[in-house]
C-alpha cells in the first residue's frame, strides 16, 4: 500500500494542461495537409498518390474542380512528398459539426498539358462567399467546443457521457480513444465520461466504416439511447466509409 | 534459385517418399518452396511433414485462378522451423465439382480457415465437423465475396438467412450469459455466449467477424502502392508489423531487397510496436484484477512511446512509416537519442511497476492458475506468440526465421510452460527487457546507407510469402501478383486468427469474473481475424 502510495507521488501530476496551453504535439506529426490553392498548378500528382482519394478532381469544359477532403485523409504526407504546393502541417485539430467544413473545392482553368493554371472559384479567391463555408481553421475546434459545449450544457447540464462502438474500425482509433481515459489526458476533467451501456448514454461514438455485420447492432445500440443523443464519427473510416450515412442518423460532430 | 541446405533435403525426402504423385516443384525464394499435387494426397502429405518434420500449417487459404488456370487453387503453407523454411503444397480444385476435403479433424488449428474459404469461395467442406459459416452472417446472402466474378462496388439487397443457432450447454441450473458483440469497454465487436453453472463457466462459444470489411478484397483493386496503406489498417495496434509484413511479400515477389539500414530501422519500429502494447496489455491485465494503478502508470509510459513514434515517424502508431523497400523516413542525430532516451526511461520505470505488481499479493493471487491453456492442447491448436510462448510452443519467426535485422542481433526468447494468465504477463514483461536489449543494439551499429530499394513496379504472376513476428505473434502475407502493378490476391494471417479458439478452452472452469483479464492476457485482435 505504502509502495502504491510512494510510486504515485514520486510520479507527480503527469496531466498536461491543454487547453489552457496547445496541445504538445511534435513539430514531426503530420496532421492536416494544407494546399496553397491560389499557386497550386497540378491536382493529378496528388491524386494519383493518395491512396484513400482525399485528393480528387474533376475535368470539364476547359475547368478543373479540385477537391481535398479530410474526412478521407489518413495524414500520410505522400501528397507532399510530390508535389510542393502541399505541406504537411502538425495540425492534428480537424473536428467540426459539419461534414461539409471537411472538404475544400476550387475550380481552375484548365491548360492544354493537363494542369491547370489560374483559380477562378476557391478558398482566398476575393471574399468567401459564406463565412460558414470557409475551410476548417485552427479556431474551429474552440468554435466546435463551444458549440458542443452550449448545445450539451443545454441538454446534459454539465456532463456528457459517451457509448463507444467499432462498427468496423481496425482499433487503431480505440487505441487513441483508450488514450483519452489515461492520466495524460484524463478527459474525464471535462466531464466525459465512457459508460458502458448505451442506456447511459448521451453520445454514441461510431468508429469504422459500418460493416454488414455490424449494422443491425450499432441501429439497436442507437435505439436503446434514450434522447436527447448525439452521434459523433471519429477516424477517416467512420468519417467517410460510406454506409454510416444510411445506417445513422444525423451525426453532430466529425473528427477525421 | 538456390535452397537453403536443410530445406533441400526435405524436398528432396519428400520427392522421394511421393515418387510420382508431385506434379511439379518449384522453389520461389530461399527458404519457400511450391509443391504442386492432388486433393487426394492433402491428407498423407500433411501426416507426413508433421510426423516426420515437425511441420506447423500456418496458413491455408484459397485463390481463385479461374481465369488463368480454370481452376480453384487451395495453399497449405507449412513452417518448418527446424530448418528455416517453408513448404507451400498447391492443390487444384476443379469449378465442375467445387469442393475440397477437410483437414480440421486431424490439425484443429485450421478449423476456422477452412470455413471461411467455404463462405468466401463457395468451395464446400467435406467432412468439417462444424461447417456452419463463419465470416459472412446470416444476412448475407449465398455471395462468394472473394471470387474475381464479385464486384466489389457490389451491393446486396437485405436478406435474412437462418438464425445463427448457439449450442448451449442444458441442464438443471445451467444459465447461459450471453456478451456483445458491443462490448462494455472501449474495444473492438464480438459475441460471446457462456454456458455456466454458477460462476464456472461450462462452455464458451465465440462469434466473430463482425468487423469483417472485405479488406482482402480491397487488396485486389488498388495499386501496390496504395495497399500498403490499406496493410496499416488491418489490425491498428500492428499497423506497422502488418504493412512490413505486406511489403516483405511484395519485395520477396519482385526479388528486391531492402538496405541494411531500412532493415534495422523496420527492426526498430517493430519493437516500438512491441514496447507500446506489451506495456498496454500489462496495464490492462493489471485493471481486470482491480488493481488500477498500476494501470494508470502503464498509460503513461505507453504515451511515452506514442509520442517518441510520433517524433520518429510523424504518426503515433508507427503509420506511413513503411514502403516498398525500406522504410520512408531515416532518423537523424535528435532522433536517434530520443529513441536512446526513451529506452533508458523505460528500463527503468519497468522496474518499478514490475515491482509495483510484484508487490501487490491480491494481484498475484487473481493471475496465477487462471485461464490456464496447457502446452497439450496450445500445440493441438497451434497458438502462436505471446500465448504459444506462455504454454511452452516455443516459436518466434524473429529467431527462427530470420528477418528484417534480426539476424545481426542478440535476444533470446522467453518460454513458459504454465500457460496461465500469470505467465502470459511474464513473456511480455521478459520480452519488454529484449525489446530494450535490441534497440539498443540497434543504436550501437545502425548502419550507414540508403533507406529504400528502388521497386517502381512489381512485375506479374509471381507469388510470395512475407512474415513478421509481430507483438501478437506470426503475421503472415501472401500475394500473387498481376500485371499493371496490382495483386491478384493478397491472403493475410494475423495470429488472433490461429489463437481465438484457445479462449474457449482457457476459460474452461474459471469463473465468469475472470473472463475479461483471461481474454486481456491473450488481447486478440477482432480487426485481424475479421478483415
Amino acid at each position: 500500500m505504502f509502495e502504491i502510495l510512494r510510486a504515485s507521488l514520486k510520479t507527480g501530476v503527469v496531466t498536461t494542461r491543454y487547453p489552457a496551453t496547445p496541445a504538445e504535439v511534435s513539430s514531426r506529426a503530420r496532421g492536416r495537409p494544407e494546399i496553397d490553392w491560389a499557386n497550386w498548378k497540378d491536382a493529378r500528382p496528388g491524386a494519383t498518390i493518395c491512396p484513400t482519394g482525399a485528393i480528387s478532381y474533376q475535368d470539364a469544359n476547359g475547368q478543373r474542380e479540385a477537391k481535398l477532403d479530410l474526412a478521407k485523409c489518413i495524414f500520410c504526407g505522400l501528397c507532399a512528398e510530390v508535389d510542393g504546393a502541399i505541406r504537411m502541417t502538425n495540425n492534428c485539430q480537424c473536428a467540426t459539426p459539419r461534414r461539409d467544413d471537411l472538404s475544400t473545392r476550387a475550380t481552375y482553368r484548365l491548360r492544354g498539358d493537363g494542369t491547370h493554371d489560374q483559380i477562378l472559384t476557391g478558398p482566398l479567391v476575393g471574399q468567401p462567399r459564406n463565412p460558414e463555408q470557409r475551410p476548417v481553421e485552427t479556431e474551429s475546434l474552440e468554435t466546435l467546443g463551444k458549440q458542443i459545449k452550449q448545445r450539451t450544457s443545454k441538454l446534459f447540464g454539465r456532463s456528457l457521457h459517451i457509448r463507444e462502438v467499432d462498427a468496423g474500425s481496425c482499433n487503431g482509433c480505440e487505441i487513441e480513444i483508450v488514450g483519452l481515459n489515461s492520466p495524460v489526458y484524463d478527459l474525464e476533467r471535462f466531464g466525459v465520461h465512457f459508460v458502458a451501456s448505451p442506456r447511459h448514454a448521451d453520445m454514441l461514438l461510431v468508429t469504422g466504416p459500418v460493416t454488414r455485420n455490424m449494422e443491425l447492432a450499432l441501429k439497436k445500440t442507437y435505439d436503446a439511447m434514450p434522447p436527447p443523443r448525439l452521434v459523433a464519427a471519429v477516424g477517416a473510416c467512420g468519417c467517410s466509409g460510406g454506409s454510416l450515412a444510411s445506417t445513422t442518423p444525423p451525426v453532430a460532430a466529425w473528427t477525421p | 534459385m538456390t535452397v537453403l541446405p536443410e530445406l533441400l533435403s526435405i524436398v528432396t525426402e519428400l520427392q522421394k517418399r511421393f515418387r510420382g504423385r508431385l506434379d511439379s516443384v518449384r522453389t520461389a525464394h530461399v527458404n519457400e518452396v511450391y509443391v504442386h499435387a492432388t486433393m487426394d494426397l492433402v491428407a498423407g502429405f500433411t501426416a507426413h511433414l508433421y510426423r516426420k518434420w515437425n511441420a506447423r500449417l500456418v496458413s491455408f487459404f484459397a485463390d481463385d485462378a479461374r481465369p488463368g488456370e480454370g481452376a480453384f487453387h487451395l495453399y497449405y503453407v507449412f513452417a518448418l522451423d527446424a530448418a528455416h523454411g517453408f513448404i507451400v503444397l498447391r492443390v487444384p480444385v476443379s469449378p465442375d465439382k467445387p469442393e475440397f476435403i477437410s483437414l480440421t479433424n486431424a490439425i484443429h488449428a485450421v478449423n476456422w480457415q477452412e470455413r471461411e474459404v467455404q463462405d468466401m469461395f463457395g468451395l464446400k467442406l467435406l467432412g468439417h465437423p462444424n461447417p456452419r459459416r463463419c465470416a459472412l452472417h446470416d444476412h448475407w446472402p449465398e455471395v462468394y465475396p472473394l471470387r474475381k466474378d464479385f464486384d466489389l462496388r457490389a451491393t446486396l439487397p437485405p436478406f435474412q438467412g437462418e438464425h445463427h443457432k448457439f449450442r448451449a450447454v442444458e441442464g438443471e441450473g445451467v444459465f447461459q450469459v450471453p456478451v456483445g458483440p458491443v462490448h462494455a469497454g472501449i474495444i473492438e465487436p464480438g459475441h460471446f455466449l457462456f454456458s455456466v453453472a454458477g460462476e464456472p463457466v461450462l462452455y464458451l462459444q465465440l462469434r466473430l467477424f463482425y468487423v469483417h470489411k472485405g479488406t482482402e478484397k480491397l487488396f485486389e483493386s488498388l495499386p501496390v502502392p496504395h495497399c500498403v496503406r490499406l496493410a496499416e489498417s488491418i489490425s491498428g495496434d500492428s499497423s506497422f508489423a502488418h504493412a512490413t509484413a505486406f511489403c516483405y511479400a511484395v519485395e520477396r515477389a519482385a526479388d528486391v531487397e531492402a538496405p541494411p539500414r531500412a532493415r534495422a530501422l523496420r527492426t526498430a519500429c517493430l519493437e516500438l510496436e512491441r514496447i507500446y502494447n506489451h506495456l498496454a496489455d500489462i496495464g490492462a491485465i493489471c485493471t481486470d484484477v482491480a488493481f488500477v494503478t498500476a494501470n494508470m502508470h502503464a498509460m503513461r509510459l505507453k504515451e511515452r512511446v506514442l509520442r517518441v513514434n510520433e517524433r520518429l515517424a510523424g504518426n503515433r502508431l508507427l503509420r506511413g512509416m513503411a514502403c516498398l523497400g525500406g522504410v520512408r523516413f531515416d532518423w537523424d542525430t535528435e532522433q536517434l537519442r530520443a529513441l536512446a532516451d526513451l529506452v533508458n526511461e523505460l528500463e527503468t520505470e519497468l522496474n518499478s511497476l514490475v515491482e509495483l505488481i510484484r508487490g501487490s499479493s491480491s494481484t498475484r493471487d487473481r493471475l496465477e492458475t487462471t485461464g490456464v491453456l496447457k502446452p497439450e492442447l496450445a500445440r493441438d491448436l497451434g497458438i502462436v506468440g505471446i500465448a504459444g510462448r506462455a504454454s511452452g510452443f516455443d516459436h518466434d519467426l524473429r529467431r527462427d526465421f530470420p528477418h528484417a535485422f534480426y539476424d545481426k542481433v542478440q535476444f533470446t526468447v522467453p518460454v513458459f510452460s504454465e500457460g496461465d494468465v500469470q505467465r502470459r504477463m511474464a513473456v511480455r514483461r521478459e520480452e519488454l527487457y529484449q525489446s530494450f536489449s535490441i534497440i539498443r543494439q540497434l543504436l550501437e551499429r545502425l548502419p550507414p546507407g540508403p533507406i529504400c530499394a528502388p521497386l517502381a513496379e512489381v512485375p506479374p504472376d509471381r507469388t510470395a510469402l512475407g512474415y513478421v513476428e509481430g507483438w501478437r505473434g506470426e503475421i503472415f502475407h501472401w500475394v500473387r501478383t498481376a500485371p499493371g502493378n496490382r495483386l491478384a490476391r493478397c491472403k493475410i494471417k494475423d495470429p488472433s486468427l490461429q489463437n481465438w479458439p484457445s479462449l474457449s478452452e482457457a476459460i474452461l472452469g474459471n469463473i465468469v469474473p475472470d473472463f475479461p483479464v483471461v481474454n486481456k492476457s491473450f488481447n486478440l485482435s477482432y480487426s485481424g481475424t475479421d478483415r
